[in-house]
């Protein structure tokens, strides 16, 4: 009985074989010569018009500009938790000399992942984790709320502005600062109201949220949600909102004030380049619109001339270095001062936020 | 509370609640006969899906709703051979054509990203739209809110009082017996899983052409799942499903306003909670031994039916 093969066990048996001999070649040929492999993996679907869309929108970017010499990979809709940690490494088994995962989450499996392949480069976008194989980057988008949020303090009639928020980390809480600060410097009576939807990306309940903002006296939207939903709620009232992510004008052509922008393209192709020259090196950057990774889209037509004065004047004081959205003196929204005047918030700080400033409801 | 305010919180409502009741009310229909189509998120996206998409390309939104209620029902059909024909295990059938599901749609929907598209009309009824606080409220709705509340009372009827109601409840209660009589067991579930198809894409084509007249992949977010929930909780009986659909749509929609005020006395993710604990709640109830037949839970409900020879 022993030496009877079946054909379904044989099958499988060189099927197998046959796959792990295929993924050694492609490996060792793609690190020898060949193009170098360049893996992404995206929290959402690429469809998402969002964050994920703005990472893919980097990855087509990096194909175009270095043609032949790359050859990128995704693999989008990952779920953060033990799947993320598989793909990475069939990614890292397939071929790819960098790899870029793009969300939060993945941190700890691309850590992981990272010391068990010390020769494959492996980049995670917004994390704190960095290795000598494994680089973090992030974006100041605090920078672009500080912006958004003086347009919001001169277009608003009812000085109330809606915040549709995702969960409350200190990505979204320094959003949620930021843009009051900026808006209680044009009108000091300026609040800010923040519903949470516990949710990067539903629809339905975002534009809920919209709606129970706008219900309230709230005439201009924020969101740090992926969809554009809000936005168009915010069309449909005749009130104003922002794009997040990226521009979504498409949806309210005359609400939307403007949009952040992520840009990540610039910086994929500099690191896959570097990546080719053998100059690659682990870093751990944080990017704003000095850099160019954060930028304003073009202003809509809601955004009057003093507004729009204005912002240009907030967005170059901080390319300029000359101002920070975070300069004391800043309350938070209990009255006790949290930076005294002279002294600005360092980004170790800044990471570590879990209070409001005054003027924030939530 | 002012009486706008109110006016608003209860119209977001209807329009959260109204996709839920639509999905609810087919899956009811489906489980009555005896069948557990776990399908309902996959068919609510091909829906979605289609319906934008036709109306978007044809610019006839009656068109659109009708494409994506065939699209639910094409892709029930799917699961109807599997099942029924080929006598498949319903779970893992129905599981998989949620995954299939999201994946075609979001194929067919590539396109389609980042597309807008107006908002299918309101019925205005002139005059008394108009009327304060009730006006906008039971005379300014679009098709598919008075479509979902006219469908709970033709589905409680059909159910209850009709010959055909009864024949499918009994093929839902024990498929031997009827078929033992006559009935066409296969024949009638493949009608009530079909039915169940076309009121989830129904509800598919609200969220993408009412609730939020846009396009992205998996937007329905766990809908399918609710509704699924929703058929439990309301113990099967198409009254309990419209109030279980509104209840549930109501607290999603309470803790936003009141987040919004600013009185929300407990942590926003407690409310996110609530409808799942609700419905595991009910699941407890329903499957402890003496409240399973009080409920009525269909006999035969995720059973295979071979018939004899």
């Amino acid at each position: 009985m022993a030496n009877i093969i079946t054909r379904r066990g044989f099958l499988a048996g060189t099927a197998g074989i046959g796959a792990g001999l295929s993924l050694g070649v492609n490996g060792a040929l793609a690190q020898a010569q060949g193009p170098l492999g360049v893996g992404f993996i995206y929290v959402g679907p690429v469809g998402d018009h969002g964050w994920s869309f703005t990472h893919d929108v980097g990855r087509k970017h990096l194909e175009q500009t270095l043609g032949a010499k790359v050859k990128t990979t995704f693999v989008e809709n990952v779920a953060e938790g033990p799947d993320a940690e598989r793909v990475i490494r069939q990614l890292a088994t397939s071929g790819n000399g960098l790899i870029f995962t793009t969300s939060f989450g993945f941190m700890n499996p691309t850590e992981r992942v990272a010391r068990q392949f010390p020769n494959l480069k492996f980049e995670h976008a917004t994390g704190y984790k960095s290795a000598p194989n494994l680089a973090t980057y992030n974006a100041r988008f605090y920078e672009g709320r500080a912006v958004i949020g003086t347009i919001a303090g001169h277009v608003s009639k009812s000085g109330i502005a809606g915040y549709v928020g995702s969960v409350p980390i200190p990505e979204v809480v320094m959003g949620i600062n930021a843009f009051t600060l900026a808006a209680r410097k044009v009108n000091p009576n300026f609040t800010t109201r923040v519903v949470w939807v516990n949710s990067w990306y539903d629809p339905g309940k975002e534009a809920d949220a919209a709606k129970a903002l706008l219900d309230q006296r709230a005439d201009v939207l924020s969101q740090h949600t992926d969809s554009p939903a809000p936005l168009q709620q915010a069309e449909a009232r005749g009130a104003f909102g922002f794009g997040q992510a990226n521009d979504m004008k498409a949806f309210a052509p005359k609400a939307q004030l403007t949009a952040i922008v992520d840009d990540w393209a610039d910086y994929y192709v500099s690191r896959a380049q570097a990546a080719l020259d053998g100059s690659w090196k682990t870093h751990s950057v944080w990017y704003g619109m000095k850099e160019g990774m954060v930028k304003i889209a073009p202003y809509g037509p809601g955004v009057t001339d003093a507004a729009r004065a204005a912002a240009e004047q907030v967005k170059a004081d901080i390319i300029s270095g000359k101002s920070h959205p975070f300069m004391g003196p800043i309350k938070d929204n209990k009255g006790v001062e949290r930076v005294p005047a002279g002294k600005t918030l360092t980004d170790e700080e800044l990471n570590k936020m879990d209070w409001y400033v005054e003027g924030v409801q939530a | 509370m002012n009486p706008d305010v109110l006016v608003a919180v209860f119209l977001t409502v209807i329009t959260a609640s109204t996709p839920l009741l639509l999905a609810a009310l087919g899956e009811l229909v489906t489980e009555r006969a005896g069948v557990l189509n776990l399908g309902v998120e996959g068919m609510m996206l091909m829906g979605a899906v289609v319906g934008f998409a036709v109306t978007l390309t044809t610019g006839q939104w009656g068109l659109g709703v009708l494409a994506a209620a065939l699209a639910g029902a094409g892709l029930a059909l799917v699961f109807g051979v599997l099942t029924l024909t080929l006598v498949a295990n319903q779970v893992a059938t129905g599981l998989a054509l949620t995954i299939f599901g999201i994946g075609v749609s979001s194929l067919i929907g590539a396109g389609f990203v980042g597309k807008p598209l107006p908002p299918l009309p309101r019925l205005a009824v002139p005059g008394l739209s108009d009327l304060p606080v009730v006006g906008r409220l039971l005379f300014g709705q679009d098709l598919l809110v008075y479509l979902s509340l006219v469908m709970t009372g033709v589905v409680a009827f059909v159910l209850n009082r009709t010959r055909i109601g009864l024949v499918l409840r009994a093929v839902g209660q024990s498929d031997v017996s009827a078929h033992a009589i006559g009935y066409p067991v296969i024949r009638i579930r493949y009608g009530a899983v079909l039915f169940g198809g076309v009121m989830s894409g129904l509800a598919g084509a609200y969220l993408s052409l009412a609730y939020t007249p846009l396009w992205v992949q998996e937007m329905t977010a766990g809908r399918g799942w609710i509704a699924l929930a929703i058929v439990v909780f309301a113990a099967w009986r198409p009254g309990r499903a419209l109030v279980g659909a509104y209840l549930f749509g109501g607290i999603t929609i309470l803790q936003l306003y009141a987040q919004g005020a600013g009185w929300l006395p407990v942590p926003s993710q407690i409310f996110s909670m609530l409808p799942y604990l609700a419905t595991i709640l009910v699941l407890v109830i329903i499957s402890a031994g003496p409240w399973r037949r009080r409920l009525d839970a269909p006999a035969c409900l995720g059973k295979p039916f071979r018939p004899a020879a």
